[in-house]
């Protein structure tokens, strides 16, 4: 059985295609200004990959911030929910998943058989996402790719006021001019954003094995910072970033079972 | 205006300055100075004697302590005046401890409370404050000295630094956006999201959605204003009210907190008559400020 998840993120649309559970296509494109276009160009090029075409898929499940942009999709899913269903595949000891993306974060609590028990998200700040990492960056004059492994490099972390991304901009700026190292600077900001994660976890309780998963999650010096606030392991699977297409196009492999 | 590769760049709004006519500073006995190195922009004024001598604001650089010369020698350019001849030096701002010269550094509370005291006078009773990071709501007293204040200190949502993200976005120069969002005949929903980050992602969205660019920037004015004005209610609104900081100049700003409040803020002063321009409120404490501790000074 053939079945695809479209995850609508606010900067990359994501696709997967599962044949009988099993991963066998990915693809992504920026969301741009027409999400729609990118989402069915996106669902293209996984269908190529998997040499196969549109009406083998049975059936086609959204998720994410611009779900309803994703208006060929046979039916949707919540973020939450999409996260708790691929926390579970990719590790059935998964009790706790952490998404964090381009401009949400979340923390989502789940049971054995993947299914959502609680959660918490960040509705209205961008400090604590990937954003805030990518607007640093750029203000340090770094490479996104680079910022974990520069943070890596230091000992300690520079005083910054990381409540807000267009404050820590300031500071930012203010620091490379007082020759502060940038390496210092960088783990500032990836322990703030830590310090913003972990907050909300703690607040769902510490349920192990905690998962995390998002773009955000390929960066190491993130996972440093909150693997040391945390103060325990965190699982990360290979390609975190297609996550949320993952628990979508398990909800439609499940959709398209119960229909035969 | 464009940056160096030639791209537009619309938040960028123009620098300015000027000198009092007809006053002559080497008449006078107290020459002081006020610098306020703002997140966005640094203002300097020259008092003589307690007056208007000369202004100018610019935009602040990447390191505070060269951007608060820059503007002071900005301010006494052309006039034969150097910084031997200011008797004191008072620095403000978000990098006020970064005034080299200064020789004290006062809050900008304190120093925009007492420069609207100065442009408007003693029934000043509340100041709204708007700069590029931060909205300050300040009670104050007929001295101009601050009786309580709230500020955002968390957050940049609803500052001016928002303002110039949507204007960049917009493609629209900053200083026509105020003029363009009052061109709608009734303001929309406000946007829902106050964090500047998140703002701008739903600016996108409305746009994708076929909303006019007026449109747009009277539900995200209209969001700022509601931000302000909750601001000053907590604080307490009292007449008379008035407007400091660079949004004063936004006349979609001040007439949307306008209508929510339902009271008027007091008239801006001709700039060119009187040289009282509220963006340098914090910059006229500060000289004001200056004057008063070098008289101090010379009493012990």
């Amino acid at each position: 059985m053939l079945s695809a998840g479209i995850d609508m993120g606010t900067q990359r649309v994501k696709v997967v295609i599962l044949k009988d559970k099993e991963i066998i296509a990915r693809s992504q494109q920026f969301s741009g200004f027409e999400p729609t276009k990118a989402a069915e160009q996106s669902l293209q090029e996984a269908l190529q990959n998997a040499k196969l075409s549109r009406q083998d898929i049975q059936h086609i499940t959204a998720t994410g911030a611009g779900v309803n942009m994703a208006p060929f999709a046979d039916s949707t899913i919540s973020m939450m929910g999409a996260d708790a269903k691929a926390g579970a595949y990719f590790f059935p000891s998964a009790r706790t998943v952490i998404d964090i993306g381009a401009e949400d974060a979340r923390a989502v609590k789940c049971d054995e058989n993947g299914v959502m028990v609680d959660f918490i998200v960040n509705a209205r700040c961008a400090a604590g996402a990937g954003t805030f990492i990518e607007a640093m960056a750029r203000a340090l004059e770094v490479e996104l790719e680079d910022m974990g492994s520069l943070s890596l490099k230091a000992e300690k972390a520079s005083p910054i006021n990381a409540s807000c991304v267009i404050f820590a901009e300031s500071d930012v700026v203010s620091l490379i001019h007082k020759e502060e190292p940038k390496s210092e600077i960088a783990r500032a900001i990836f322990d703030a954003m830590a310090e913003r994660v972990s907050s909300m976890v703690l607040r769902l309780g510490i349920n192990k094995d905690i998962i995390l998963v998002g773009g955000v999650a390929k960066d190491i010096g993130f996972v440093d910072s909150l693997k040391r606030r945390l103060g325990t392991e965190i699982l990360i699977p290979e390609e975190p970033l297609y996550a949320g297409a993952v628990g979508a196009a398990l909800i439609a492999a499940r959709k398209a079972a119960r229909r035969r | 205006m464009e940056n160096k590769e030639g791209k537009q760049e619309y938040w960028r709004w123009q620098e300015y300055r000027s000198v009092m006519p007809g006053r002559n500073w080497q008449n006078s006995e107290i020459i002081t100075a006020g610098v306020d190195v703002g997140s966005v922009g640094s203002k300097a004024v020259v008092m003589a004697d307690g007056e208007m001598y000369s202004w100018s604001v610019m935009r602040t650089g990447s390191n505070s302590s060269d951007s608060a010369k820059k503007v002071l020698d900005w301010a006494m350019e052309d006039t034969g005046m150097t910084a031997k001849d200011l008797n004191y030096i008072v620095g403000t701002g978000y990098g006020r401890v970064n005034v080299p010269m200064a020789n004290k550094a006062i809050t900008e509370i304190a120093c925009h409370a007492k420069g609207a005291n100065y442009i408007w006078g003693p029934t000043v009773r509340t100041v709204l404050d708007v700069g590029g990071q931060d909205v300050k709501a300040i009670r104050v007293d007929e001295t101009g000295k601050v009786v309580s204040f709230l500020m955002n200190d968390k957050c940049a949502a609803g500052t001016g630094r928002g303002m110039e993200v949507i204007a960049d976005l917009l493609q629209i120069p900053i200083e026509e956006v105020g003029k363009m969002s009052l061109s709608v005949t009734e303001d929309p929903k406000p946007v829902s999201s106050t964090c500047v980050v998140f703002a701008k992602t739903e600016a996108v969205g409305l746009l994708r959605k076929g909303w006019s660019k007026e449109k747009v920037l009277a539900a995200y004015m209209r969001a700022m204003a509601i931000r302000m004005s909750e601001l000053i209610e907590k604080v307490g609104c009292e007449r008379d009210f008035v407007i400091t900081g660079g949004q004063s100049k936004n006349i979609g700003i001040v007439h949307r907190v306008e209508e929510i409040l339902g009271i008027k803020r007091l008239p801006v002063p001709n700039l060119e008559q009187t040289g009282l321009d509220p963006v340098s409120a914090g910059a006229m404490g500060a000289a004001l400020y200056a004057k008063a501790l070098y008289e101090k000074s010379l009493k012990r």
